[in-house]
């Protein structure tokens, strides 16, 4: 009797020391100030600032991630070619990578002193040091997120249904937009708000290749790091900030996984948290 | 095959054609996409796109009489929902109302049946019966199963390891199988033996278990004898009559289907009416005999 007692404690005390763990620090950040102070700090300019350039910056990172890496992964999901998995590694490289060998890789390809630097000077597009900068490298670090997922969804479409598709007399572009598309659409739209997800919080990549330039290549990670020891309540501000957005993007996912397709979403919560 | 003729698979070698349309040849390096191919393809598990509604599933080839169809196949009342609430006979129905719907140069089904249980599977074989029927359309159909190849073919073609063994109607398979594939896969006994010739007539039989018997058509050598199950009789004691071969032995199981006892006796099964089979009071472990004309056996080479 007693042992069970001390065992029931025993658990309650594991459970109650781990969620208090994972919580304090949220909760802190929205009781350290008076709720009318926190909703005063954001209109400080460089908290409306780093929001306008983050938001800017992501939806076009993020745009530019479904246009390319959607095409990109069917072509890599409905193919077997010679490579293949080589280059689905090499996809899935810049997520392992540490985010200041992602900026400095950014730098020696895309900087003025770069690779393509020279080129890209020639046509007078300079992309180290601005908001063009703060994209590529949210997409460079972002992108593995949404493709690796786009290539899951894709590969699970039953093949019997593109084949279904096509002797009823629809070519392949029909048959991905009436068949494949609509039957990926929760996948993909979970792949879009991980990527999203970790666009948003993107910082190594982006301070080195984009720097951290209020107004211009400052985002709210970026502001944090600046105010941190100029404002803080600042940080704390915008680190509230930042808890409601990609609270509001996770929820987003769980809904999206109630999309009425055959895709599973068990493995997408998975993924966004060993991610 | 079917893959092949949709324009799935690519074969590598041959020619397909429909009519003086060719949509394959190897030789010629003709390869037609399969949205270029005029098929219907039913799909083994009917491949329904689980996205749309019944309605939206049949008017995907772009048919313009999509309603006409529904009633048709008589999922009119069912053209609002998805595929997934559907039992197996319906899906069925609307994977062939699809195919058909706009209007193919020939039908193609993987297995019609073989996804349905027994009781279904009844029903649609009519279905398809007077469909095959009413559409007077060319129609390839694969199926393992020859009851349902004999019920909805006019001519059978047997493939083992990818290679034709016999085409022919289905009462030529039953009557002059090529060989033992043939004959087994139509129900046949198959009884292994040396044959040699006897009289002019006959041809006798001497079987692996040590019977003799003999038949009508002419062998010599190793043969297969192929005996129906519904061209042998069967008695409790040995008595005289005009058929000339009679195999004695353990009644091995005794199955009821349908109105008919399948009895199997040593190597032999026959196949007696319900009735008989009470009178004769079957059951498994007692003796009996079963004989057979000389004129009811085929003699085949042992493939």
């Amino acid at each position: 009797m007693l042992r069970k007692a001390l065992l029931a404690l025993v658990l309650f005390v594991a459970v109650a020391l781990s969620l208090g763990f994972l919580l304090l620090p949220i909760v802190a950040l929205f009781t350290r100030q008076p709720p009318s102070e926190l909703v005063h700090q954001l209109s400080n300019p460089v908290v409306t600032d780093a929001l306008v350039v983050s938001v800017k910056t992501s939806a076009i990172a993020q745009v530019l991630i479904v246009l390319l890496g959607t095409p990109t992964a069917y072509l890599i999901a409905s193919r077997r070619f010679f490579g293949r998995s080589l280059v689905v590694t090499l996809v899935e490289l810049p997520l392992v990578l540490p985010p200041a060998v992602a900026g400095i890789g950014l730098l020696v390809a895309f900087g003025r002193v770069g690779v393509l630097g020279s080129t890209f000077g020639a046509l007078g597009i300079d992309v180290a040091f601005n908001q063009a900068a703060v994209v590529l490298a949210v997409a460079f670090v972002a992108s593995p997120l949404y493709v690796r997922q786009a290539i899951a969804s894709f590969e699970a479409v039953d093949q019997n249904l593109v084949a279904a598709s096509r002797t009823l007399g629809a070519g392949p572009v029909r048959t991905f937009f009436r068949v494949v598309l609509p039957l990926c659409g929760g996948g993909l739209a979970a792949g879009g708000a991980l990527s999203l997800a970790r666009g948003l919080g993107e910082f190594g990549a982006t301070i080195m290749f984009a720097g951290s330039l209020q107004g211009v290549t400052q985002t709210l990670p970026l502001a944090i790091y600046a105010q941190f020891d100029r404002n803080f309540e600042i940080a704390v501000t915008i680190s509230a900030l930042f808890v409601i957005l990609t609270a509001a993007i996770l929820l987003s996912l769980k809904l999206s996984s109630l999309w009425p397709s055959r895709q599973t979403s068990g493995f997408l919560f998975a993924r966004l948290s060993s991610s | 095959m079917l893959r092949a003729i949709a324009g799935l698979a690519r074969p590598a070698q041959g020619r397909i054609a429909l009519g003086g349309d060719t949509w394959f040849d190897a030789e010629r390096r003709v390869f037609r996409q399969p949205d270029e191919r005029s098929v219907g393809l039913v799909f083994q598990e009917y491949a329904l796109f689980p996205h749309m509604s019944v309605r939206q599933n049949v008017a995907y080839g772009g048919g313009a009489r999509v309603d006409e169809y529904l009633e048709r196949f008589h999922i009119s009342h069912l053209a609002d929902a998805k595929p997934a609430l559907l039992s197996g006979g319906e899906r069925q129905r609307v994977a062939l109302a699809r195919a058909l719907a706009r209007d193919p140069g020939v039908l193609l089904l993987d297995e019609p049946l073989s996804s349905l249980d027994a009781q279904t599977k009844a029903i649609v074989r009519v279905e398809l019966q007077e469909l095959l029927r009413d559409f007077e359309l060319p129609a390839i159909l694969v199926t393992h199963d020859f009851d349902d190849a004999a019920a909805l073919a006019g001519r059978v073609g047997v493939l083992i390891d990818g290679t034709l063994r016999q085409l022919a109607t289905p009462q030529d398979l039953v009557s002059r199988p090529a060989d033992t594939f043939v004959a087994a896969l139509t129900g046949a006994n198959l009884l292994r033996g040396i044959a040699r010739r006897e009289t002019d007539e006959l041809a006798a039989i001497d079987l692996e278990g040590g019977e003799r018997i003999y038949s009508t058509d002419p062998g010599q050598g190793e043969v297969g004898v192929v005996v129906y199950p519904w061209d042998v009789t069967v008695a409790r004691v040995r008595h005289q009559d005009s058929a000339l071969n009679v195999i004695a032995g353990e009644i091995r199981s005794v199955a009821h289907v349908g109105s008919r006892v399948r009895v199997r006796i040593g190597p032999i099964t026959a196949e007696v009416t319900a009735a008989s089979a009470d009178q004769l009071e079957l059951a498994r472990g007692g003796t009996a005999f079963a004989s057979f004309k000389a004129t009811g056996t085929r003699l085949v080479p042992f493939a």
